[in-house]
């Protein structure tokens, strides 16, 4: 039995037993249905995409609220055109409440996407709650009174009206959702979103938009908020403020924390555990207190501090590796053969890629970089060295997009690329490595390397949601499994990149950023942290890529590795290029002897000592 | 409106605008050191005004038990981290563990002090060490977690601390005599002697605060370890002493202000809540990380407010929670590239 086989038993005995049970648990699963909706969001928000929001409560508000006023103020049937109480009106009011929802989300996240992570959780505060203050004041709202008399749905010739037959709409709804959020993780865009947990810089290196992908998880948060809150509505028949407001904002985030913010099944065990928990301890906190009010909130106060300094991963984890223990292991195999991807023309050997010109980094009044200029050209490998603190790194992060120069110019490919994002970078060729290895540990070296060939690929959320997306997936995977290949680290594949050594963690990094075809490639000292040997399987490895006709650039210390593997070398030192030129010519430069050993002294010696220093 | 109802509107924009300025104060000085968003900055101010309201009322404070409860765990947590090899700094310990919550037992239990200033002195005693202690529960062990997991524990613990509170006080709401019943005329509109006291308090402490942490050599460590936490470190300065030191100084701004908003509004369990989320628009004015641009939002804050209160009270919340979206937009207008998360 593999777990999808375990899924379907479940469904199927749900579905048997749908009929039998008790009225107040049919209830009770329609609340956790209603709930699980809300919080599968939140793990999409908080777990994988290392955002969070406090305000769910608001947009379910939204979206019940949407349709409780469509269904019930004459006016709105009259501005429809409909006669009130038409069948068409809740549906009406879905799309209604879907589309304010979207929109104020949207807001929301475009004004604090720039800025760090905590301004957002912080904006979905005041707003969640200023909109439960605004549906408690306004009078065409009910007030705090709320709004009565929302009709059951309607489908087709079937009513919704009874619980029995509303919990199943909800639970295919949420099973549906959960389906669409499971493929969309496992596809191109998903990759994209698990990136912007671990570092914005290395997504918008391999091409991600991440403001883009941060506000589309947010508002796909947002849309299931709603979506849960009109489900609502029809069920209850009637809403006020209470249930919308912050406190229950706060107990969604609960959910997803203690059932699993990284697992999306843990949003349906979180909704589950605090439903039930809470209904045992409305029972019983106020007989042990002696005292009526919401205590509630104590004991999962508690609870969720405890869970995130003993296991931040929540509840799921645990027990999906002891179900996983019984059961086979699913195989993750794609039945879509895969299509080609798009090649870009590499430009003739000998032609620049990547140029800076003049290049001049001011902090302040310290000059990181004076005028620094360099030409990177295809089938050639260039090396950038200079002592520590000579400013390589800012360098880099400068003609990589990662930060603008003060004056100068860079160009890739013959475009001026001032102001650029270094997404732009990656679009126009441009494969980097950092100096930091930035991975995502927890996922597999496929996966790592596959987010590489990012914008190799077109297809979309809607496509991925849908599985209309394999041929291009398996494409994807099969060009990231290539080029793990031939890096040399086909055993290590499905391994977590974590697991690897520091060295090899490194090759991933360039097995990643070739998955995108780059036309230049951009390594901040990929020798680092590498043996001997495989420093010669580097060596050649890059020496192949050179004769494929990319140009390379790399940051190094390890002057024999540089010495032995570059055509042409620049020599950094306070900012500025001290020396510019073959091998052998930076070798006998006065200036960059001065530089690494510290006052010039006759030649031989100095290269015996270099020597030495090999 | 008239000028007169404008001047007093003003009036009440600054005295509440002074609270929040506080507030602000503190959740900027706990977020810089410790990287925790202080979300139950708020509740100090209504456990503290509720803690002198019962005191004044000559029953013993609830908020004592807590104190001693959160004591106790701490005392057996730090032994327990001893027992395990930890260093554990027991001058400090002890001083938040016994020193503190003994003084505070001793006078809610034994002096009950019956003079107004005993009374603030007894309830600064009790509120200030729950800084500290709740820091070294709730989020010492997360120390090195993301910001995000340290605003989740400081959301939970928000929970717990408003429900202690409506288990402790009860439903209804208090108020406290006020420091001062002078009136004063200038010109037609009347100043109240307790307004000047919370304008002048909050003044007072501000300006300490700033002293403290220009002159001081502890201010200037907190300081160091808010720029760089393991630069700090490494030159010596314990950087868990920050951390219990920037929130004892939170708790104690948050009892402070209680003390001094409770003889103006009605306190109820929950009242802190909205306060220090007004406190948090104002340090989100500047950005997490400035203090006189905090301070600027804070009377921007307190004076939209009272503003709001007589055109539209009833929307007078949800304008002022509105007010952090302009912000937000104005800050991310000034940034340019894509911040890095830590």
């Amino acid at each position: 039995m593999t777990s999808r086989h375990l899924l379907i038993a479940a469904v199927v005995a749900l579905l048997a037993g749908w009929g039998f049970l008790p009225e107040f648990s049919v209830t009770l699963l329609c609340y956790i249905g209603l709930y699980a909706m809300v919080a599968s969001g939140l793990v999409m928000l908080t777990g994988i995409g290392g955002m969070t929001s406090f305000g769910q409560a608001a947009f379910v508000g939204l979206g019940a609220y949407a349709t409780a006023w469509l269904c019930t103020a004459p006016q709105a049937a009259a501005l429809l055109g409909l006669a009130a109480g038409s069948p068409l009106l809740p549906w009406l009011g879905l799309v209604l409440g879907l589309v304010v929802t979207g929109g104020v989300a949207w807001a929301l996240g475009a004004v604090t996407l720039r800025l760090s992570g905590h301004y957002l959780p912080l904006a979905t505060i005041a707003w969640g709650l200023s909109l439960y203050f605004l549906f408690g004041n306004l009078e065409f709202l009910g007030g705090h009174t709320g709004m009565g008399g929302i009709p059951a749905l309607q489908l087709g010739p079937w009513s919704l009206a009874s619980t029995r037959v509303l919990g199943l709409v909800i639970w295919g709804v949420l099973l549906l959702g959960l389906w669409g959020l499971h493929n969309l993780l496992d596809s191109r865009e998903g990759r994209a979103i698990r990136a912007l947990k671990s570092g914005r810089v290395m997504a918008e290196s391999m091409g991600v938009n991440t403001a883009r992908q941060r506000i589309k998880v947010f508002v796909l948060a947002a849309l299931l908020a709603s979506l849960s809150g009109w489900l609502y509505a029809h069920m209850q028949r009637f809403v006020n403020p209470t249930p919308f407001n912050l406190g229950l904002g706060i107990e969604y985030l609960f959910m997803a924390v203690i059932g699993g913010s990284g697992h999306l099944w843990g949003a349906v065990l979180g909704a589950a555990v605090i439903t039930l928990m809470k209904q045992q301890l409305q029972d019983w906190l106020p007989r042990l207190l002696g005292e009526s009010g919401n205590f509630e909130v104590v004991v999962f106060g508690l609870l969720m501090m405890l869970v995130l300094q003993r296991a931040a991963e929540g509840l799921w984890p645990a027990i999906a590796a002891r179900v996983r223990r019984v059961l086979k292991p699913e195989a993750r195999a794609s039945h879509a053969a895969p299509m080609t991807l798009p090649r870009r023309a590499l430009p003739a050997p000998g032609q620049p890629v990547l140029e800076a010109r003049q290049v001049t980094k001011r902090f302040g009044g310290l000059v990181a970089n004076q005028d620094v200029s360099l030409s990177v050209k295809a089938g050639e490998v260039h090396a950038l060295i200079g002592p520590n603190g000579a400013g390589k790194s800012t360098f880099f992060n400068m003609i990589s997009g990662v930060d603008d120069p003060t004056s100068g110019e860079v160009r890739l490919q013959g475009e001026a690329m001032a102001g650029q994002p270094s997404r732009a970078f990656a679009a126009r060729g441009l494969g980097r490595t950092f100096q930091h290895v930035r991975l995502l540990k927890e996922r597999s070296v496929l996966d790592n390397v596959a987010l590489g060939a990012h914008l190799r690929g077109r297809r979309g959320w809607l496509s991925a949601m849908l599985r209309l997306d394999r041929a291009e997936e398996a494409a994807l995977l099969q060009e990231a499994r290539e080029q793990i290949g031939r890096c040399g680290l086909l055993a290590h594949v499905d391994d977590a990149a974590g697991s690897l050594s520091l060295g090899q963690q490194r090759i991933v990094e360039i097995a990643r950023a070739l998955a995108g075809q780059p036309a230049v490639l951009l390594l901040d000292e990929p020798a680092a942290g590498l043996r001997h040997l495989e420093k010669q399987a580097l060596a050649r490895l890059l020496s192949q890529l050179r004769s494929e006709g990319l140009a390379i650039l790399v940051v190094e210390h390890d002057m024999e590795f540089v010495m032995q593997l570059a055509d042409r070398v620049t020599v950094l030192e306070f900012g500025q290029v001290i020396a510019h030129g073959s091998p052998q010519q930076v070798q006998a430069d006065p200036r960059v002897l001065e530089a690494y050993l510290g006052g010039a002294e006759p030649l031989a010696a100095a290269e015996a000592a270099l020597e030495v220093v090999q | 409106m008239d000028f007169q109802i404008s001047m007093l509107l003003a009036q009440d924009g600054i005295v509440n605008g002074a609270i929040y300025a506080l507030l602000a104060l503190a959740l900027v000085l706990v977020f810089s050191v410790t990287r925790v968003i202080f979300v139950p900055q708020g509740e100090f101010v209504a456990l503290g005004a509720l803690t002198l309201a019962t005191l004044q009322a000559g029953r013993t404070p609830p908020t004592l038990w807590l104190l001693l409860a959160l004591a106790a765990i701490t005392l057996a947590v730090e032994a327990v981290r001893r027992q395990r090899g930890l260093t554990v700094d027991w001058p400090v310990t002890l001083a938040w563990t016994v020193v503190m919550p003994a003084a505070a037992a001793l006078m809610g239990l034994v002096v009950k002090p019956a003079s107004l200033a005993g009374q603030v002195i007894a309830t600064l005693l009790l509120i200030t060490p729950m800084g500290p202690l709740l820091y070294r529960l709730a989020f010492r062990p997360l120390a090195h977690a993301t910001v995000l997991s340290l605003l989740i524990v400081a959301v939970a613990l928000h929970g717990v601390l408003v429900g202690l509170g409506l288990y402790f006080f009860g439903a209804e709401g208090s108020r406290t005599t006020p420091f001062s019943e002078a009136r004063f005329d200038l010109s037609g509109i009347t100043i109240t002697g307790q307004s000047l006291v919370v304008v002048g308090v909050a003044a007072v402490l501000s300006a300490l605060l700033f002293v403290f942490f220009e002159r001081s050599i502890v201010g200037k460590a907190l300081r160091a370890t808010a720029i760089n936490r393991v630069g700090a470190r490494l030159m010596g300065i314990p950087t868990e002493l920050a951390g219990d030191l920037s929130f004892a100084l939170a708790a104690l701004i948050g009892g402070v202000s209680g003390l001094l908003v409770a003889p103006i509004t009605t306190i109820y369990y929950d009242t802190g809540f909205l306060m220090g989320l007004k406190g948090f628009v104002a340090a989100i004015v500047g950005g997490l990380a400035s203090y006189p641009v905090a301070m600027a939002g804070a009377l921007l804050v307190g004076l939209l407010e009272s503003f709001s209160a007589f055109w539209a009270s009833a929307f007078k919340e949800v304008i002022v929670f509105t007010l952090i979206i302009p912000v937000l937009l104005w800050r991310s207008l000034k940034s340019r590239h894509v911040e890095e998360d830590e």
